[in-house]
């Protein structure tokens, strides 16, 4: 399951980042890290960017890049 | 690889040791397995960082109940670009109808320092020649850009940072990213929009916060279609005296911010496109990643905002406006003071460009006065009527009813107002934004490109206008 597919509101773990080099970097800079647990906040009015909660700071990201990231949905 | 996450994620790890670790394995090792490790210190760094953090911090949560709700009203799906308009407009009708009376009193103020000046100036004997220049060229000029910039950018600026200091800014970028996206730009332009609200030259300097070259350019280059604090009073006078007239001071005054909303949203779009058709054309490319943080709300602390609008950015602007129409001031008396075969420099002028200007909706005078007006937007309507009255002097800023007479009596109809307001919204950027624009893109060729693409677009909708509007009355 990718990072685009959560709903809001739902809670997820990190499994993977499957982008490397500066991107995969930025990313993990951020606090994108297998493990973190993630969860979706807010869309914007128009859908995309979506905002989500992780490591108590709130990030919004376009699809291109949660496209990008592995989950595993939590209860 | 015998490396796992427990093996290096040990007690009381040395932050030291990663470094020169990760310096020896990039050089050993192939790459995917350095992303791996890269991706394992990052995230025992990241732990270490936590375990202390929550030795320390009394964790702050989840955001509040009142923080969640006011995020899903300003950026829910209705009411998220309605609010936005709604707070915009609010500002502009707070400025126009804050700005007038302490424009009234400044502008009487500094012209009674006028005629004490004079005095000196006679009692001194000083010739009459010295006394246009300094007194009728440069004081007068520099007392029409106090009096008629000062009040608005003392009201405005602080209700801007105002924004800033809660944290409103991100999440307008937040609501707007889709839209720069499709225009194949990033959605940090917005924020880089909004500080052209203030001056273009600081909005063309805070493109730096735009990582990709291609998306910074466009951000740069498109930055001149938001109006800057100099072409608002410009926008608000013209508003309020040609666009409704007829009704009495409150829809007066609401109606103008509407008018200047409208233009500001024209500007909007005029981004967009022009985002568009860059990043099809010239500036090639996909859309680079857009992270962007939204911050929890901060509670404003109004004594420094009032402190460092008014430090970093009302003296900011005023003083080199001043610093700009001094000598502007001096060159236009002298144009307007001299001449051939009974008319002055500025009326020669005003003639030559006349069938031209006459073609995008305004005469000889306003076209005049745009491009004298290159080194600061602000003046250009103080040197307007300064051609209009061709009495080598510029006039003492009256009431707005004064202006009207003197506008209408030069032929002026909303056509005209409005053919100016737009052409003062899209034309070429002012000398401080090109001279911006040359140090952030280091060379010539951009402030240049942009200066020719906003006079062909300005030239382009303005004729469109006019004569779309020739059709139907």
């Amino acid at each position: 399951m990718l990072l685009s597919d959560l709903k809001i509101q739902e809670k997820a773990e990190i499994k993977a980042i499957r982008v490397s080099g500066r991107q995969g970097r930025r990313l993990l800079d951020l606090g994108f890290i297998p493990g973190t647990i993630i969860k979706a906040i807010r869309k914007s009015p128009l859908g995309d960017p979506v905002a989500y909660r992780i490591k108590g700071t709130v990030l919004a990201l376009r699809k291109e890049e949660t496209d990008l990231i592995e989950i595993r949905r939590i209860e | 690889m015998g490396l796992t996450r427990s093996g290096l994620n040990k007690e009381n790890i040395n932050m030291d040791n990663y470094i020169t670790k990760r310096g020896k394995l990039d050089y050993f090792l192939p790459p995917d397995i350095q992303e791996e490790i890269r991706a394992q210190i990052v995230g025992d760094i990241y732990q270490e960082a936590e375990k202390i953090a929550n030795k320390v911090l009394i964790s702050p949560g989840e955001e509040s109940a009142l923080e969640n709700r006011l995020d899903d009203l300003l950026t829910s799906r209705w009411l998220g670009f309605p609010l936005m308009l709604f707070l915009l407009a609010f500002i502009f009708w707070i400025t126009i109808v804050g700005a007038n009376l302490p424009s009234e009193i400044l502008a009487s103020g500094l012209f009674w320092l006028e005629g004490k000046i004079s005095l000196f100036f006679y009692w001194l004997q000083a010739p009459g020649w010295l006394h246009g220049i300094l007194v009728h060229g440069i004081y007068r000029t520099m007392a029409w850009v106090i009096s008629v910039m000062f009040p608005p950018m003392a009201i405005f600026f602080p209700l801007f940072t105002l924004l800033e200091d809660l944290g409103y800014l991100p999440r307008l970028a937040f609501n707007l990213d889709n839209l720069f996206k499709r225009a194949g730009s990033h959605g940090k332009q917005a924020l880089t929009m909004s500080m052209g609200f203030g001056c273009n030259a600081a909005g063309v300097i805070s493109t730096r916060i735009i990582d990709s070259p291609r998306e910074k350019l466009i951000a740069i280059i498109t930055n001149n279609f938001v109006p800057c604090n100099g072409r608002f009073p410009t926008l608000i006078i013209l508003a309020s005296i040609f666009m409704h007239a007829s009704f009495n001071n409150t829809y007066n005054s609401l109606l103008a911010a509407a008018v200047v909303v409208a233009f500001v949203l024209l500007g909007i779009i005029i981004t967009l496109a022009v985002s568009w058709a860059l990043s099809r054309t010239l500036l090639k490319g996909i859309p680079s990643t857009f992270t962007l943080e939204l911050p929890p709300y901060r509670k404003p602390q109004i004594g420094r905002i009032l402190l460092r609008s008014f430090l970093d950015r009302t003296l900011f602007v005023l003083s080199r406006a001043v610093l700009v129409a001094a000598p502007a001031g001096a060159m236009i008396w002298i144009l307007a003071n001299t001449g051939f075969n009974g008319s002055n420099f500025i009326q020669h002028l005003a003639v030559f460009l006349d069938p031209f200007a006459r073609l995008i909706g305004l005469d000889g005078f306003i076209l005049l006065a745009f491009i004298l007006g290159l080194p600061a937007n602000e003046i250009v309507i103080p040197i307007l009527l300064m051609g209009y009255l061709s009495s080598g002097l510029m006039m003492e800023p009256e009431s707005l009813d004064s202006l009207q007479r003197i506008l209408i009596a030069n032929g002026w109809t909303w056509v005209t107002a409005l053919a100016t307001m737009l052409f003062s919204l899209l034309h070429f950027p002012c000398g401080t934004t090109l001279l911006s624009i040359k140090k952030e893109t280091g060379g010539l060729k951009w402030p240049l490109f942009t200066f020719f693409l906003t006079t062909a677009i300005a030239i382009s909708v303005n004729f469109l206008l006019v004569q779309f509007l020739k059709i139907f009355l």
